[in-house]
Formats: C-alpha cells, sequence, structure tokens
C-alpha cells in the first residue's frame, strides 16, 4: 500500500515540477505572433484591384484567414498560392479562373489628349495613382499604379490602356535552367505540378 | 548564323564528369579486390559480378517507373559504384540473396526513393549493408580466413565458391573463421595479450591478411587524393580520431584494449576511411565540416568495436554521421570573402 | 625597386590560357565601317541623353551624348560624319535586346574637333581634372564600365593606403590589356601617375600576372626609366585573379567587406586601359571614341588585336580578321569564363568591350547535358569568394531565396569557376544569376505592395473619414431640422435684422472710413455667399434624401439668404461708387460675376461635349470599319449612328463657335443663369447617357465581332442599345434646343 502512495506521490511532485518548468518556459519564451491576417496580407500582391470579390487585399487576407480558398488572386498568380498554401499549411491550387487569369505585369496609361477630366478613374483607383482634377487633364502615376484594372471600366471615353511592362536591357534576367534531364520532365505529371508551384 | 546562346562559363575543365569520378573511385578500390581475392578466394569478384547485376537492374526498373531517361542515368555509374562498395563490404561467402537484398535495398530504398543521385541522406551501400547484417547476422558473420590459418589449410576454388554463394558449401565451417576484430570481441575474459597469444583469428597470419587489405585501400584512397577526387580531410580525421581514441584507451588500459595499430589496419578501417565516410552525397560539405564528420566516423568506430553489438563499426558509424551532417553543414559554413565571420545555422541577418 | 608581398585567394583555377593565338600579329587598325552604332547606356548608370539630331553634322571627337545624373556619362562621336539615326538597334547584351543609340555614318575625312588637353593639370584642383575625365566620357574599361569620376570622387571618402592598376587580364583568350601594355607603356605610366596625383595614395602597385613577360619587361624599363615609385608586381597566373576584389586581396592581403566597395577600405583600383583613357583625355584632350579589343578564336583565320572604334559592327570587325562562317558557332563578347553570347554580328563595340571570341564547335563544345548535384566539393574548392556553391545551388533550384541570401548568394562575383569544375556539367552561374534577380525582384514587388498597401489604406482611411464627417452632419441635421421646423420663421427675420443693423451701423459711420466699409460689406458679402452655398447644399442633399418639411423650410431659408445677398450686393455696389478711387477690377460686380460664371461654364462644357462627341464619333467610325471588315448586318445601323453622331458633333460644334454672350447684360438675373446652370447640367448627364450608351454598343459590337456564336443575343442587346441611345439622344436634342433658347433669350 504504501509503495503505491508513494508511486502516486513522486508522480503528483514530478508532474508538479514539469507543470512548472512548462509553465515558466509559455511565460519565459513566449514569442508574440503575426496575427495570421497581417501574415496572409503580406503575401497578398496589393494591388487592391477586387478580382477576389473583396474591396481590396486586405479584406480577402481576412477572407482567407475564415477559409475562403486560397486561388482567387490573379495578380499574385501561382507564386502567391503556393507562398499561402505553405503559410496555411494547406495544398497549392491552381489560380480560379473565375476570378481572372493571370497577366504580365501591367500598368495603365491614360491618353491625354482624348481624356474629358471626368475623374472617374481618380475615384476608382484603390492606390490614388491617378493625378487630376475635374474637367483637366488626367494622368497616371507609373510607379504608383499597380495595375489593377479598376479604372478602365469606369472611363467614359475609354481613353485608358494597360500597357505591358515590358522587358529591358535593365530588368531582363537570365531563365532559370532546366534541371536534370529536362528533355524528360515533361512526361512526369507530378513534376509538371511542383515545377509550377515554384 | 544560327549561334548558341548559353550563359558563361563557355568552357568547361574537359573530362572530369560525374561518370569518370564514379569510375575512378571504382577503379581505386582495384588493388583492395585483388588482395581480398588473393587472400580470400573467389567470392569477393562473383559477389561484385552479383551485386553489379542487381544493381543495375533495380536502378533501371526504378527509373522506368520514376518514368526517368534510363540510359542517362545509368551511364553515371553511381549504382555501379554502390554495387561495388556492397560487394567489397560482404562476406566473400554470402549467400547470393544476401547480396541482391543488399543491393537492391540500397538502390531502391536509400537512393531512388529519395530522389536518385545526389538526394540521398544516407550513404545507399552502408543502409543496404546495414539490412543486411541485422538482418542475416549468420551469414554476414562468416568470414574466409586466410589458408595458413583455417582448418581445411587451403582457400575455396572457384566452383567451391559458386557452390557456397548459390547453393550450399556443407564444409564451409572449415573454411571460415573470425575476422581479427570479431575474435577480440569475444575475447571474454582473456586479456588481450592473452588473447593475441592464444585466439586463431589473432594470428600473425590473420591479422597480416587485414593489415594487406587495408594497406591496399589506403593505395586506392591515396590515388583518390591524388586525383583530387576527395579531399584529405575526411579520412585523416577519421583515422586520427580512431588513433586517438585506440591510442588513449590502450595507454590506459593495455591490458583490455588493442593497439591503434591493431584498430587502423583491421576491418574496414581504411575502406571505410577511404570509401565509403567519402561518399559527397550524404556527408558534410565544407572542410571544417568533413573534420567534424570524419572524427565522428572515427569516434564512433571505436565505441561501436569496443563496447557496440557487433564486431566493425563503420557502417553505422557514417550511418550515424550521416543524420549529423545537415547540422554540422549548419554551424560549419566557411567564411566568406569580405564577411569578418562565418555564418552559422539559419539565422536570418546573423553576419556581424 | 623591392619585390612586394604576394598574397593569395581561395580557390581559383587554372583553364587553359590561349592567350598566344591573339598576338602573333601587330595591332591591327580596321578601316572605318559603313556606320557607327553607338548605344547610349555604354557603362553603369543612366542612359545618356543625345545631344544631337538626325541629320546633324558632327566632329571626330565631339560630344553626341551628355550624362543624364550623376551616375552616368558622355559620348563623343568617334569620327566626323552624318547623324542618320537615332533608333533602338540590338547591342551588346546578354538577352540579346535592343536598345536606343545614335547611329553615325561616317564621311571619312576624320575631321577632328578642337582637342582641349589641361596641360596644366598639376597645377589645376583635382575636382577640376575629374571634371574634365567625366566630359571626356572615360569609363572603366575593365568589364563593368563604371564611369570613373564617380570611382575617383568615391576614392576622397577615406585616405587611400593603395592605389591598384589592374593589369592581371586573368580570362583566357583575351590579350587586350597586354597589347595595350606593350604599345603604350609610356602612356600608361603617365596616366598612372596623373590620376595617383588626383587620388595621392600612399602607395601605387601594377598588378599583373606572370602570363605576360613582354609586358613585365617593357612596364620595368619604362618605369625605371621614369624613376618612378609605381611598384609592379607579378602575381601567378590563377583564374580569377583580375577580379577586382581578388586583386586587392592578392597585393594588400585586405578583403572588401561585403557590400562595400574597395575606396570603403582605403582602395582604389583601376584598369590599365582607363589610365591610359586617362592620359589622352587630360595630355591629348582627346576623348574616349576607341579601344584595343582582341579578335580571336578558332573561326578566325587572323586572329589579333585591334585597335577599334567605338560602335564599330562586330561583323565588321569578324570580316577583317578574316571569320570563316562555317566554323563559327558561338559568338562571345569577353572571355570565355565571364563573356555572354551574341546573337548576331550587327551589335557594336561598347567602351568596355575587350574581346570578340569567335569559337568553332571544337574548341567551345555545347555544354553536356546537366546531372545531378553530387555535392562532391569541386566548386567549394574553386570559390574565389570562398562560398558553398552546391548548398547555394540548393537553394536556387527550390528558390529558397531567403536561405540563398542567408549563405551570402551576393557574395558570388559570377566568376564561373565553379560551373568550370562541375563534374555534373551544372550550369551554377546562370541558377545564381537566376535566384539574384528573383531576389532583387521580390524586394522590389515587396517595396511596391508596400506602398500600395500605404496609398491603399490612407485612401481608405481619408474615404471613412469623408463618411464619418457626413454622417454625422446628417445626424446634425436631423437634430436641428427638429428644431428648426419651429425656428425657422423666427431666425430669419433675425439674421435680416441682424445684417440690415450691421449694414445702417456701416452706412451710419463717417465716409472718411468708406474703405472700411467697403471691406466689411465685402466680408458681409462673402459670409452671405457662403452661407447661401451652404444652404443651397443642404437643400440638394434634402432633396436627394427626399425630407420635403425641410425642403420647403431650406428652400425658403435660401431665398431669403439670397434676397439678403442681394441688398448687400447693392449696398456694396453704392459703396463702391461712393469710394470712385478703387479700381474697377477689385471690386467686383457680384452680379455680373455670377452671370458670367455660368456662361464660362457653359462654354467649358460644350468644348467637352464636342470633344465626347467627336470621341462618339471616332469609336462609331472605328465600329462601321470593324462591322464593314466583317460585312456584319449592323453596318448600316452604325452608319446612322455615325450620321448622328456626327451631327451632334456640328451642333456642339456649332454651339462653341457662337457661344453666349460672354457678358452678359448685367441686369441678368441669378435665376436666369441658375436655370440655364439646370439646363446644362441636364444636358451634360443626357450627354453622358448618350455616350454611354455608344460606348456600350461599341463594346457588344466588339464582343460580337469575338464571339459569333452568341451573335443573336448580342445583337438583340444592340439593338436595345441603339434604342436607349436614340431617346437619349432626342432627348438631348430637346434639352440642347431649349438651352439655345434660353441662351438666346438671356
Amino acid at each position: 500500500m504504501f509503495t503505491v502512495l508513494l508511486a502516486i506521490g513522486i508522480l503528483v511532485v514530478l508532474s508538479l515540477i514539469f507543470g512548472g518548468i512548462l509553465g515558466y518556459a509559455k511565460v519565459r519564451f513566449h514569442v508574440e505572433g503575426d496575427p495570421i491576417v497581417d501574415q496572409i496580407d503580406a503575401l497578398l500582391p496589393q494591388t487592391q484591384c477586387g478580382q477576389c470579390g473583396h474591396p481590396g487585399c486586405r479584406p480577402y487576407a481576412e477572407a482567407i484567414s475564415n477559409g475562403e480558398a486560397i486561388n482567387h488572386c490573379p495578380p499574385g498568380g501561382q507564386a502567391t498560392i503556393q507562398a499561402l498554401a505553405d503559410l496555411l499549411d494547406v495544398e497549392a491550387i491552381p489560380l480560379d479562373g473565375d476570378h481572372g487569369t493571370e497577366t504580365a505585369q501591367r500598368v495603365a496609361v491614360i491618353r491625354e489628349d482624348e481624356c474629358i477630366g471626368c475623374t472617374k478613374c481618380i475615384q476608382a483607383c484603390p492606390v490614388d495613382a491617378i493625378l487630376g482634377a475635374a474637367k483637366q487633364m488626367h494622368t497616371v502615376i507609373a510607379d504608383e499604379c499597380t495595375g489593377c484594372d479598376l479604372c478602365v471600366e469606369p472611363c467614359p471615353v475609354d481613353c485608358i490602356d494597360m500597357v505591358d511592362v515590358g522587358i529591358t536591357a535593365k530588368n531582363w534576367s537570365w531563365d532559370k535552367p532546366q534541371g536534370v534531364a529536362a528533355q524528360s520532365l515533361n512526361i512526369i505529371a507530378t513534376d509538371r505540378s511542383t515545377e509550377v508551384s515554384q | 548564323m544560327a549561334l548558341l546562346r548559353i550563359t558563361s562559363p563557355h568552357t568547361q575543365r574537359a573530362g572530369r564528369r560525374t561518370s569518370w569520378v564514379m569510375q575512378m573511385v571504382i577503379y581505386a578500390t582495384l588493388p583492395g579486390i585483388i588482395v581480398q581475392t588473393w587472400l580470400f578466394g573467389w567470392g569477393t569478384v562473383i559477389n561484385l559480378a552479383i551485386a553489379g547485376v542487381a544493381a543495375l537492374l533495380s536502378e533501371a526498373a526504378i527509373l522506368a517507373m520514376r518514368r526517368r531517361p534510363i540510359r542517362f542515368f545509368l551511364q553515371d555509374y553511381s549504382a555501379l559504384l554502390t554495387a561495388v562498395l556492397l560487394g567489397i563490404a560482404l562476406p566473400p561467402t554470402v549467400p547470393w540473396w544476401v547480396t541482391v537484398t543488399a543491393v537492391s535495398f540500397a538502390i531502391v530504398f536509400a537512393k531512388q526513393i529519395y530522389g536518385g543521385l545526389g538526394n540521398n541522406p544516407f550513404n545507399p551501400a552502408m543502409v543496404g549493408y546495414a539490412i543486411v547484417l541485422v538482418s542475416f547476422p549468420v551469414p554476414m558473420s562468416q568470414w574466409l580466413g586466410v589458408s595458413s590459418v583455417v582448418a581445411s589449410g587451403e582457400m575455396l576454388s572457384f566452383s567451391q565458391s559458386l557452390q557456397a554463394i548459390f547453393h550450399q558449401l556443407p564444409v564451409i565451417d572449415s573454411y571460415t573463421m573470425a575476422t581479427p576484430l570479431d575474435g577480440f570481441k569475444h575475447k571474454e575474459l582473456l586479456d588481450s595479450q592473452s588473447a593475441f597469444e592464444t585466439l586463431p583469428a589473432l594470428q600473425a597470419a590473420s591479422i597480416d591478411s587485414w593489415l594487406w587489405v587495408n594497406l591496399a585501400y589506403l593505395m586506392g584512397g591515396l590515388a583518390l587524393l591524388w586525383l583530387r577526387i576527395i579531399t584529405w580531410h575526411t579520412p585523416a580525421a577519421l583515422l586520427g580520431a580512431l588513433l586517438v581514441m585506440s591510442g588513449l584507451f590502450y595507454v590506459f588500459d593495455t591490458s583490455n584494449a588493442a593497439s591503434p595499430f591493431f584498430h587502423l589496419t583491421t576491418g574496414a578501417a581504411m575502406f571505410g576511411a577511404f570509401f565509403i565516410a567519402t561518399d559527397p552525397v550524404s556527408s558534410c560539405t565544407s572542410n571544417r565540416g568533413k573534420l567534424i564528420y570524419g572524427a565522428g566516423i572515427g569516434i564512433l568506430i571505436y565505441i561501436i568495436r569496443t563496447w557496440g553489438g557487433y564486431p566493425d563499426g563503420v557502417a553505422f558509424g557514417v550511418l550515424l554521421m550521416n543524420f549529423a551532417a545537415p547540422l554540422i553543414d549548419y554551424y560549419t559554413q566557411p567564411r566568406t570573402y569580405g564577411h569578418k565571420k562565418a555564418k552559422t545555422g539559419l539565422k536570418i541577418g546573423g553576419d556581424h | 625597386m623591392q619585390t612586394a608581398q604576394v598574397f593569395s585567394f581561395h580557390g581559383g583555377i587554372h583553364p587553359e590560357e590561349n592567350k598566344t593565338q591573339s598576338l602573333q600579329l601587330p595591332l591591327g587598325k580596321p578601316s572605318l565601317p559603313k556606320e557607327l552604332i553607338l548605344p547610349l547606356s555604354q557603362h553603369i548608370g543612366q542612359a545618356s541623353v543625345p545631344l544631337v539630331a538626325i541629320g546633324d553634322q558632327v566632329l571626330k571627337g565631339a560630344p553626341i551624348a551628355a550624362n543624364n545624373g550623376l551616375l552616368s556619362s558622355h559620348l563623343h562621336a568617334p569620327t566626323s560624319g552624318t547623324i542618320t539615326a537615332i533608333e533602338s538597334r540590338p547591342i551588346a547584351h546578354p538577352s540579346g535586346l535592343s536598345d536606343l543609340c545614335i547611329v553615325l555614318q561616317p564621311d571619312g575625312k576624320e575631321t577632328w574637333t578642337e582637342l582641349k588637353p589641361l596641360p596644366n593639370w598639376q597645377q589645376l584642383d583635382a575636382t577640376e581634372v575629374i571634371s574634365h575625365l567625366a566630359d571626356m566620357g572615360i569609363v572603366g574599361m575593365g568589364g563593368a564600365g563604371f564611369p570613373t569620376q564617380v570611382k575617383l570622387q568615391g576614392a576622397h571618402k577615406k585616405p587611400l593606403s593603395h592605389f591598384i592598376i589592374n593589369a592581371a587580364e586573368c580570362e583566357p583568350y583575351i590579350t587586350s590589356d597586354d597589347t595595350l601594355i606593350r604599345e603604350k607603356t609610356r602612356e600608361l605610366v603617365l596616366g598612372i601617375e596623373l590620376f595617383q596625383h588626383l587620388v595621392q595614395a600612399e602607395q601605387v602597385t601594377i598588378g599583373i600576372e606572370d602570363n605576360k613577360p613582354t609586358a613585365i619587361a617593357a612596364l620595368n624599363k619604362t618605369l625605371t626609366e621614369c624613376n618612378s615609385k609605381i611598384q609592379l608586381v607579378v602575381v601567378p597566373t590563377k583564374y580569377p585573379s583580375g577580379g577586382e576584389r581578388q586583386l586587392i586581396q592578392l597585393l594588400t592581403g585586405q578583403e572588401v567587406p561585403s557590400g562595400q566597395y574597395p575606396a570603403d577600405i582605403g582602395i582604389l583600383c583601376q584598369n590599365v586601359g582607363t589610365c591610359v583613357a586617362g592620359y589622352e583625355a587630360v595630355y591629348l584632350g582627346k576623348p574616349l571614341i576607341s579601344r584595343i579589343t582582341t579578335l580571336t578564336g578558332k573561326a578566325l583565320n587572323a586572329p589579333q588585336n585591334v585597335d577599334v572604334l567605338l560602335g564599330t559592327p562586330v561583323a565588321h570587325l569578324l570580316a577583317y580578321a578574316d571569320l570563316q562562317e562555317k566554323q563559327l558557332n558561338r559568338l562571345i563578347i569577353g572571355g570565355p569564363m565571364m563573356g555572354y553570347t551574341l546573337d548576331s554580328a550587327a551589335v557594336p563595340i561598347v567602351k568596355t568591350t575587350n574581346c570578340i571570341l569567335a569559337a568553332n564547335k571544337k574548341e567551345l563544345p555545347a555544354p553536356a547535358p546537366e546531372q545531378a548535384c553530387i555535392r562532391c566539393g569541386m566548386c567549394e574548392q574553386a570559390c574565389p569568394a570562398s562560398l558553398l556553391p552546391q548548398q547555394l545551388l540548393w537553394f536556387s533550384k527550390s528558390q529558397e531565396l531567403e536561405k540563398a541570401e542567408h549563405y551570402n548568394l551576393f557574395d558570388c562575383i559570377e566568376c564561373g569557376a565553379c560551373s568550370y569544375v562541375c563534374p555534373s556539367s551544372i550550369p551554377l552561374v546562370q541558377y545564381y544569376r537566376h535566384t539574384k534577380s528573383s531576389i532583387r525582384d521580390a524586394r522590389e514587388a515587396a517595396v511596391k505592395s508596400d506602398l500600395a498597401k500605404q496609398r491603399f489604406e490612407a485612401r481608405k482611411a481619408r474615404q471613412d473619414a469623408e463618411a464619418a464627417e457626413k454622417e454625422a452632419k446628417r445626424l446634425a441635421r436631423q437634430q436641428a431640422s427638429a428644431s428648426k421646423a419651429v425656428q425657422t420663421k423666427k431666425t430669419a427675420p433675425a439674421t435680416k435684422t441682424t445684417e440690415k443693423s450691421a449694414l445702417n451701423a456701416s452706412n451710419s459711420e463717417a465716409a472718411p472710413q468708406i474703405n472700411d466699409t467697403t471691406k466689411k460689406l465685402k466680408v458681409d458679402v462673402a459670409i452671405g455667399k457662403s452661407k447661401l452655398k451652404k444652404l443651397q447644399k443642404q437643400l440638394v442633399e434634402a432633396q436627394e434624401d427626399e425630407r420635403l418639411e425641410d425642403i420647403s423650410a431650406l428652400q425658403l431659408h435660401v431665398s431669403e439668404q439670397e434676397k439678403a445677398l442681394v441688398e448687400l450686393e447693392t449696398e456694396l455696389a453704392k459703396a463702391v461708387k461712393a469710394n470712385p478711387t478703387k479700381k474697377p477690377s477689385d471690386t467686383p460686380d457680384n452680379s455680373v460675376e455670377k452671370a458670367k460664371a455660368p456662361a464660362n461654364d457653359a462654354l467649358k462644357k460644350a468644348k467637352i461635349d464636342a470633344a465626347i462627341a467627336k470621341a462618339a464619333v471616332k469609336k462609331v467610325e472605328k465600329a462601321l470599319k470593324k462591322a464593314e471588315e466583317l460585312q456584319a448586318p449592323e453596318v448600316d445601323a452604325i452608319r446612322q449612328q455615325l450620321a448622328d453622331a456626327k451631327k451632334r458633333a456640328d451642333e456642339l460644334e456649332k454651339v462653341l463657335d457662337n457661344p453666349s454672350p460672354s457678358t452678359p447684360p448685367t441686369e441678368q438675373k441669378p435665376a436666369v443663369s441658375a436655370a440655364q446652370l439646370d439646363l446644362a447640367s441636364q444636358v451634360k448627364k443626357e450627354k453622358i447617357a448618350v455616350a454611354l450608351a455608344k460606348a456600350k454598343i461599341n463594346k457588344l459590337n466588339k464582343r460580337l465581332a469575338s464571339s459569333p456564336e452568341d451573335a443573336e443575343t448580342v445583337s438583340k442587346d444592340i439593338e436595345a442599345a441603339q434604342q436607349q441611345l436614340v431617346q437619349a439622344e432626342s432627348l438631348l436634342a430637346t434639352l440642347i434646343e431649349s438651352q439655345h433658347n434660353s441662351q438666346e433669350t438671356s
């Protein structure tokens, strides 16, 4: 009987000690985690284009943290989906075509002689990248433009073009080499998906 | 004018391809194979043949299943090298199915499952060896003795070797004996000196035969060093650690420990130091890392030989250090040009 | 001369040198090509700005492009001739892309412009000499083309301990520096002394590899003759000892800290070519218009070094060195280790082109297919920066950018030693280049997205604040309206009386203070106006919100306020009359102003309407064209539309041509103009509706063109939209008519 009591007693004491250590560790080594919404928001491309169906990137980040699919962001494309999948530890899925397709980086350009100064695009621009006043010609600050497309639709005279940011000698870069036995890669389904996800 | 457009550099060191490296390592084992065959009969050669065929077949099969170009990958000779290393390491009379199991396990599970050449975290040959050592301890512990010390007084002929490997050779027991390490391990209550005097496995002829084998592999290893296929760091650290460990214990406990010379010249000491531990894929990368890695293997070999359950410890020592290799790599990055201190770990921004 | 200590650097390789081929023939001087192509970006930094126009005649050595910003360079005409084009041409760049170039057609006369040497440079301030070097377009000729003036100015950051002249030329095949030293030894020494004068280093060292015995002997001889303090240090041949950082380590034992420049540790490095160019610029006044370039490779029958004008097309030089077209397999600018391949031989020689390597297939065979990395560590042994190339490859393959950066990817100098020794033929350098640019892109994208986020959030905050303000106002109004309903009648007369009393008070004041009264009156008028405006706004809001009781009350309020304002204005007018010293312009007649403003507005609007109409006409014309091309059935409809649109545009133009009297009579009542304003805004709305309807039709037409399968539904939509359009247009027409009438009556 005594042995049993002793065993129980020892276990109790041990559990108290280890519980204490764990409790101390929690306080001592506490890490202030980024709220998940901030982390998701940081991965989104911040074009604020609304193609995901939310009025901006942060609302979509909130929606993702509440369980919305991670593949509704065309500007971010597959890279963003992969990053989100890594962060949330879910499977990377292909981009949802309903929300648009991944395009090259673009920038809005106003054909200035046709602009009537209606300010409609200024109101539509989510990042205040269009400069102008009522009845004055407007122009896009190319450096601030996220290429979100939102100014094209409201223009009553259709004078806004989305122009691809082309490749010049200054921003050109080498492609990634094809890797080992590249000639055989196109037949392996699993390899294809990993190639895409990179 | 259809001109080639590729990235620099536009020239490469001629001839030194991966397949060349693998071939050179295989050639470097030749002196050891010859000495082994001379001392222990044709069993080693037959084993090598079985292992080679098994390795190429299992590699081809798995490549076909993974839908990789078979020819392209077989030409890198890496499967053949694994087979050669295993064929050397297995006892000369081991049944053929042990060899096949070891080799196919090494190729399929230790190498291809991880993604093939370059991606295996463990030395495939040693994984194969360890698997059969644990699974089939009896055939794995039967090592042939040199003719002068075995009961029969002669060596197995080629046909006898074949018989031993493919059927059963009833008289095999009269040809086999414990290796010096095995003998020393099972000296039971004898002290070292009387063990060396009495045990058949520890007689001069037996010990000398292993000395010859080790010298042959040392020669091959030096050739690899000369060809700059391996660097001196891993073998030197391994042998150095083994020397230091055995020396220390020999000095403090002369009656129960064997001499450093004995440890360095029996078993797979040289073979392990120059051919197994230097496998680049599963070992450390930086020079400092190689030193730590080699020393770790040396220490583990001594520990396993002296206090472990197996007579030799190269396989387990290498495998255990394979586990540690990434960690060692994290903490032994070289100091890059223009940096005051080497970086360690994966801490971002720890460069001051 | 004491022998200096030579240190060593980690790694390095010994590729076949292949330097003798191009040293067999003496320095060649190719003929003038048909045209010289001069890229505006021959250096690191901003592209130069052209100073010439197409058709201009330029003299040899005359500036044709100026520097654009601090990190940029000037460009000079390599010979006399005519500028035939300033256009995009393929340039010497690994991408094979084109960039803006000035094209010069030589006249063959080689007429020099007036040269301006600086004979008294020793007496001049260093900055003056440096700016002269900048004017002469001197850039680093070793490889990167770093503007020399920037480098020299940077060297003043810290007292210089070493001034190193890079004559190592470690790349295989290249012998241009070797030739330069042999040909222009004295010029080189004078150039070095010139630079030394500018930077005042403690020690001047020339670093040269031991595979150039002739050049070393020539230098030794000249240095002894000149009794120069310059030290000549011969380093063992090992690639890449000519890398700036490696040469510094070889000669001083010091390492340039990661991410910093040699100037940060008191060291300046200059290429021999740059020193000679500096000599020519200062002693002779010659700008940088030519350089020595090696032509080599087995596809050339006469490999040699040539003194070539900048802008000479590579093809011209290849022909000069007797190219065997069939042999040519790979055309490289630079050496085999760090050079880049060219797609076409049309690209020109620039300030940094030190070698053209025309290789045949045997000489530089195509790389073997990439095999798996077996982590053999040969790359690590060869890396001059002590990196772990195999780890970097791993991270590059999996695009683990953070880890790659942590393993010091950015300390990679892309020398190619790792790829050279790799037994698996892995294009390591390409992996690193790709990963480096990925990291840079990611950084840029992060900055951009941060900025976008900030702007988005600022905008949201602003909008929220506006909304909150509106809401607060609405609430206040709601509260006020309850009490207002009772109080309106009381307060309105009250304000009136106060105003009147104020007026009376101002009237009763003495005449000399008449200025004050006018001022006060003006202030009162302004206040009254703003009150009126506010009330009008409130009224509009109330109308929008359909709060009937408020509307009537507010209307009352507004009319009262207007009355008060008119009174005030008449008062003001009187006061102004009473004070004739005032300039008329300073006393704006408010009623006139009021009338004028809408007239101007109307004019503007008319202009805008005309613009919209014109745009519409254009669009319809486009649609018509498309429809005609497609032979669509609605061609007629669109034609009709076009006619309508044109008509409307004409009408609008007419309106524009005969604008309503710009200065309407002063008697014109504000109510009339208000009515006009109202009408105008209605017209505008209707016009926009018309424009939108047209745009819609246009879009539908486009859709029709692109997807013929939904032709039926789309064409139905088009019909509906056209009907809308017709309605809108008829409405518009009546509106415009009434507008005309009202304008005529006014």
